[in-house]
């Protein structure tokens, strides 16, 4: 009764953890056999480029990760990396030193952030009104500083953070990839192995039980908010390193990406649920299929009714499994 | 036990208002080392009350509480949880999420520099379980993968790594089956052997003889009586806890039964365990007794469609109603209420006429369009009817209390006209008088040649009013007798062991 399938367990939590890592590897294997792409898709230079396209999506999912697994949402994100590029735009525009504009940009991010978590806990209001809200007002703001056109910058070496042929050339890739890499690994350490993120999982489970149990819940939620700020505002630098301006348009809509991404590596938009790899898969799945479809010279209609049908089928599958565990 | 030991815990005096209502009337209560007490009373007599304010939920408006010779003001629920004071509540508190090690540890997690030592806390854990005597729960599983009773352990668990002093167990075998509680049972002597005090509330009196050294019970806010449990029959247990009010209780109405009026032939449903033959009569209140998890509530939603029907047939009148849904059944004649009054029975938000008329807007329909003026004024009517305490048909049912929203539910199924009453815990959580009204409203429809199958949990209201019960046992309807050859004795044994006592 305690433990009724303790035998097949470990093959189940195999099966979970593998999971995500099917569909990726299904994505690739299709497109790899499809003939009219067989000979590009897995070449190097293309895993590259799709690496270094999805870092903006990828910084902005860690976050999003920690946000969605506490039973959260953040629609402001993609607002949010907009706000944080023009803000670097702004200042390396100003002569100030490069280093500092990236800085500030990471800044500005964090602080959006802190204003969502502690609106949210100071108001009480449920987190997708705050950051709906939040979405127009980052955005508002990026134009308004901006004066509503394109903000120049010199290029400097921030613009190499995105370069698809890094220099000192054994980097091999983009010096913004290694940088979503080493952050995914350690957001992966804090989720599983620190107090803070099992607190998230608690939080995002059962947030009266949190409360009860001492945890403090609304500090709790305000770090996950801030934290998740600063990754917006890293992903704003990659944005700008990338565009070479501060463009306020930019990433309009990509807030929907990131939590698909999410969604898609097995985050449940209830909480309690999730992980740093998972999400990181989520990433790559949708990277590929957007690379793979352009290689195939597919219209655009078509990537987003594919990737629209990803997130249905990747959350039924998740929940099929979620319901024969309870 | 040490009746020579100082307490561990004294309430003296406890008073609490709500608005005008008086919660608690200068209450006592104490509680020593290695001790299970138990806690008694109607709902609404005050227990939750008492409990809330040990745990820091809720601050007295009077009284002092000592604890070990110490005065204990707690600021809040945390302060309480420091203090070695730990409550089990009925609705388990726990991340479902985390796995056994990790719920345990909640909130108290060992770490450096912030990083979990897992080895240690998982020895902490094994610790914890083996105290217990529940070695066999592994620490990683997820909790939602465990049984309701595993479940229980993991929270006695947790607060035994709180080092808790005092336990509060709030109705802690109402949803485990026989065996498990008795596994429960063994586990509050092992703690009772090791300093621990508890306390006990539980509607079920048996096992509070069974368990309890001590007994405090209170009845409209007061200390009604206590003493200790082997000086006490459950007689004078019952007369403390209803006061004079016992006669009234069970309004009896004349009422008599005629034909077969609803047919469930071998009828299981997606949830049932098994397959279910019962036939209720016209003019009948037809009892369904078992535990909670007895599969008495899968067999009420299969007969009305809710739960899908994967075998057997319905039968209302002359006609078969297997296919359809509720909709279907409604216009059959059939109304469920639902035992998750708040969950599922109400829209709470909404007003008593909406709530009333949900089911059956025909009659305040034009073109599409509502008419509120005819739907207020059957709201009126129902209220009168059914003497709910309201302002008016516009009050939100989410301000009436328990009592008055039952009330309002099976008026819904009145308003209805439905012939045939699935009535699922109808008398759960309510005040007595609202009890003894419903009781007086289901005689009533009987002898106007209604039928009502009666589900409950307690025993005592389905011997008061029912013609016939039948006890569900691991969703097996085991046994079905005229009310006058049951008694609760028979009922228990039927309920608890799917077979009832010889006579």
């Amino acid at each position: 009764m305690k433990n009724a399938r303790g035998g097949s367990r470990r093959i189940r939590l195999l099966v979970n953890f593998l999971g995500p890592f099917l569909g990726l590897l299904l994505v690739v294997l299709i497109f790899s056999l499809l003939p009219q792409v067989q000979d590009r898709f897995l070449r190097l230079g293309n895993l590259k480029s799709v690496a270094t396209q999805s870092v903006i999506v990828a910084l902005g999912a860690l976050g999003m990760t920690f946000i969605i697994i506490s039973g959260g949402i953040d629609l402001s994100a993609a607002s949010n990396i907009a706000l944080s590029s023009c803000v670097v735009a702004f200042v390396i525009n100003a002569g100030s030193p490069p280093w500092l504009g990236v800085l500030l940009g990471v800044l500005t991010g964090g602080l959006i952030g802190l204003v969502n978590g502690t609106l949210i806990t100071a108001l009480r209001m449920v987190p997708f009104i705050i950051t709906l809200g939040m979405l127009g007002i980052a955005r508002g703001a990026a134009k308004w500083m901006a004066g509503n056109q394109k903000i120049d910058a010199p290029i400097t070496w921030v613009n190499q953070l995105m370069a698809r042929s890094p220099r000192p050339s054994w980097l091999l890739m983009a010096p913004g990839v290694w940088l979503m890499i080493l952050l995914a690994v350690a957001m992966a350490v804090v989720l599983r192995t620190t107090v803070f993120g099992r607190h998230v999982f608690a939080i995002g489970s059962n947030e009266a039980t949190a409360r009860l149990c001492g945890i403090r819940t609304k500090l709790t939620k305000v770090v996950i908010y801030g934290l998740a700020g600063i990754f917006c505002g890293l992903s704003g630098v990659m944005e700008f390193s990338r565009l070479t301006v501060g463009d306020p348009t930019v990433a309009v809509g990509l807030e929907l990406d990131i939590i698909a991404s999410v969604v898609i590596g097995g985050g449940s938009l209830n909480g309690g649920q999730g992980s740093i790899l998972g999400s990181m898969i989520g990433v790559f799945i949708m990277a590929f299929l957007r690379n793979g479809c352009t290689m195939m010279g597919w219209p655009n209609y078509i990537q987003e009714i594919i990737i629209g049908l990803i997130i249905i089928v990747a959350v039924a599958l998740d929940q099929l499994r979620y319901r024969r565990d309870s | 036990m040490d009746e020579s030991q100082p307490p561990l815990l004294r309430m003296e005096r406890i008073s609490k208002n709500f608005g005008a209502t008086r919660a608690l009337d200068e209450v006592d209560f104490d509680l020593r080392p290695g001790e299970a007490h138990a806690l008694l009373g109607e709902n609404g007599a005050g227990k939750s009350t008492l409990i809330k304010i040990l745990s820091g939920a809720v601050k007295p408006d009077g009284g002092t509480i000592w604890l070990e010779g110490r005065r204990f003001a707690p600021a809040g629920p945390l302060e309480s949880r420091l203090a070695g004071i730990s409550v089990i509540y009925q609705e388990l508190n726990l991340a479902p999420h985390l796995t056994v090690e990790e719920n345990i540890m909640l909130g108290r997690e060992w770490h450096g520099f912030g990083f979990l030592r897992r080895r240690r806390m998982r020895e902490k854990v094994r610790e914890a379980l083996g105290l217990v005597h529940h070695a066999e729960i592994p620490p990683d599983i997820p909790v939602r993968q465990l049984s309701v009773a595993a479940r229980q352990v993991v929270e006695i668990a947790r607060a035994l790594v709180e080092r808790a002093r005092i336990l509060v167990m709030d109705e802690p075998t109402s949803s485990l089956t026989g065996e498990d509680s008795q596994r429960l049972f063994g586990i509050i002597c092992r703690l009772k052997s090791q300093g621990v005090g508890i306390i006990y509330i539980s509607h079920f009196l048996e096992e509070v003889q069974q368990v309890a050294d001590r007994t405090t019970v209170l009845r409209d806010g007061r200390k009604a009586g206590s003493g200790r449990m082997e000086e006490v029959t459950l007689e004078h247990i019952i007369k403390m806890m209803v006061g004079g009010e016992v006669k009234e209780l069970f309004p009896q109405v004349v009422h008599q039964a005629g034909e077969d009026i609803i047919e469930s032939g071998e009828l299981k449903g997606k949830r049932m365990a098994a397959a279910v033959t019962l036939a209720l009569r016209r003019g009948e209140i037809l009892g369904i007794a078992g535990l909670v998890g007895s599969g008495r509530t899968e067999f009420l939603r299969t007969l009305f469609g809710l739960d899908t029907v994967e075998s057997g047939r319905v039968r209302v009148g002359r006609d078969e109603v297997l296919g359809g849904g509720p909709r279907q059944r409604i216009r059959k004649g059939i109304g469920l209420l639902s035992e998750d009054r708040q969950g599922e029975g109400l829209a709470l938000s909404r007003s008593i006429a909406d709530n009333l008329t949900l089911s059956f807007f025909a009659p305040y329909v034009r073109a599409g369009f509502l008419r509120n003026k005819q739907q207020r004024k059957a709201g009126w009517e129902w209220i009168a009817k059914m003497k709910i305490k309201a302002t008016g048909p516009g009050q939100p049912v989410s301000s009436l209390s328990g009592g008055n929203q039952q009330k309002v539910a099976l008026a819904r199924l009145l308003h209805q006209n439905a012939t045939v009453f699935l009535l699922d815990e109808p008398t759960r959580g309510i005040d007595i008088v609202s009890k003894s009204q419903i009781y007086e409203a289901m005689g009533d429809l009987a002898s106007r040649g209604k039928s009502i199958l009666f589900v409950s949990s307690y025993f005592p209201e389905l011997l008061g009013v029912c013609d016939r019960i039948a006890v569900f046992y691991r969703g097996r309807l085991v046994e079905l007798r005229p009310t006058a050859e049951w008694d609760e004795e028979a009922l228990l044994a039927a309920a608890t062991m799917g077979k009832p006592a010889a006579r």
